[in-house]
């Protein structure tokens, strides 16, 4: 049993509307020492172990073909091991 | 010619569409469900405005993997035509159908209102009853229009003049090259987030979009008989 936790961003290159107006309120509360914010997703999933299918292959296609928007977002994972739950 | 007019779950333009295509342009069509998993008997497929799936992760990513996706790539692959407004369009780009992607609108609002269009080529099958260099009177509504894409694929868009439509006097989402719709390099394939559908008729204020289908079916229609 695998816990995968999946983290999606904005490309560097791309504008990310919702961060600047976080960041415009974060400078309305007094800390203008926040210089950018910028807003990703996160995935927790939890995966069965499957005989001869890789997980970090499988993550990965998930990734590409659905979690993240590749022409304008980037994504990294963590894959942690865990006991069978019960 | 006979139209699909496809029902996502959050589908909320699709009797708009219908309404465009049979009774604007004269032709037969009905709704087809996500859930099918044939278009069999049909000519071409119209993917309508909306929010499936609640727009959750992004728009159109849920969508792209509903059973009658498989049969719209295959009419995206044998020529037909297949038209995105919208939501469709979202869905279109995120089936890969279409390059690019459709941000967050620049301003973070959704904007509901009658825009500009200029119509940047009208040698596609969709936009043979128009000027080049025409406006139009077409309305957007939108939360995630702006339409984003990298330099490269922006090059070969305008190699190939797949830039269909672009906003003419303001730019309401921030789209790069205030592009507001386009178009396949094999020319089957559409996709804008104005919609035309809702400017069939000038009770409703334009009827500039109605050309947009008599192209369509004009076009289209020759290649259906001829096969």
């Amino acid at each position: 049993m695998y816990n995968v936790k999946v983290f999606v961003t904005y490309k560097e290159s791309i504008l990310d509307p919702q961060g600047e107006a976080v960041r415009g309120a974060v400078h309305r509360m007094g800390f203008d020492e926040i210089e950018d914010i910028r807003i990703g997703k996160y995935f927790e999933i939890k995966v069965s172990s499957q005989e001869g299918r890789d997980i970090e292959e499988t993550i990965e296609t998930i990734c590409d073909k659905l979690l993240a928007n590749v022409v304008m977002e980037t994504y990294r994972y963590e894959i942690e091991k865990v006991k069978e739950t019960v | 010619m006979r139209f699909a007019v496809i029902q996502f779950p959050g589908s909320n333009c699709d009797v708009d569409l219908l309404h465009a295509i049979k009774d604007g342009a004269g032709e037969e069509a009905t709704y087809v469900s996500h859930t099918e998993k044939s278009l069999e008997g049909f000519d071409g497929v119209l993917l309508p405005g909306g929010f499936s799936y609640g727009d959750y992760l992004r728009s159109g990513a849920i969508s792209r993997f509903s059973n009658i996706m498989s049969e719209v790539q295959r009419f995206a692959d044998e020529g037909k035509p297949v038209f995105g407004t919208c939501n469709g369009f979202q869905i279109l780009v995120e089936a890969g159908l279409l390059p690019g992607a459709l941000q967050r609108n620049r301003n973070l609002h959704f904007i509901c209102k009658t825009m500009e269009l200029k119509v940047e080529n009208s040698e596609t099958k969709f936009t043979s009853l128009y000027e080049s260099g025409e406006q139009l009177t077409i309305p957007i509504a939108h939360g995630e229009g702006s339409y984003y894409c990298d330099p490269e694929t922006l090059q070969e868009l305008k190699d190939h003049n797949q830039i269909v439509f672009s906003y003419a006097s303001e730019n309401p989402n921030g789209s790069i090259e205030n592009i507001a719709g386009i178009v396949n390099k094999a020319g089957n394939v559409l996709g804008m987030m104005p919609h035309p559908e809702r400017a069939i008729e000038e009770l409703l204020g334009s009827e500039d979009g109605l050309r947009f289908f008599k192209s369509m079916v004009q076009n289209f229609s020759k290649e259906t008989a001829s096969v």
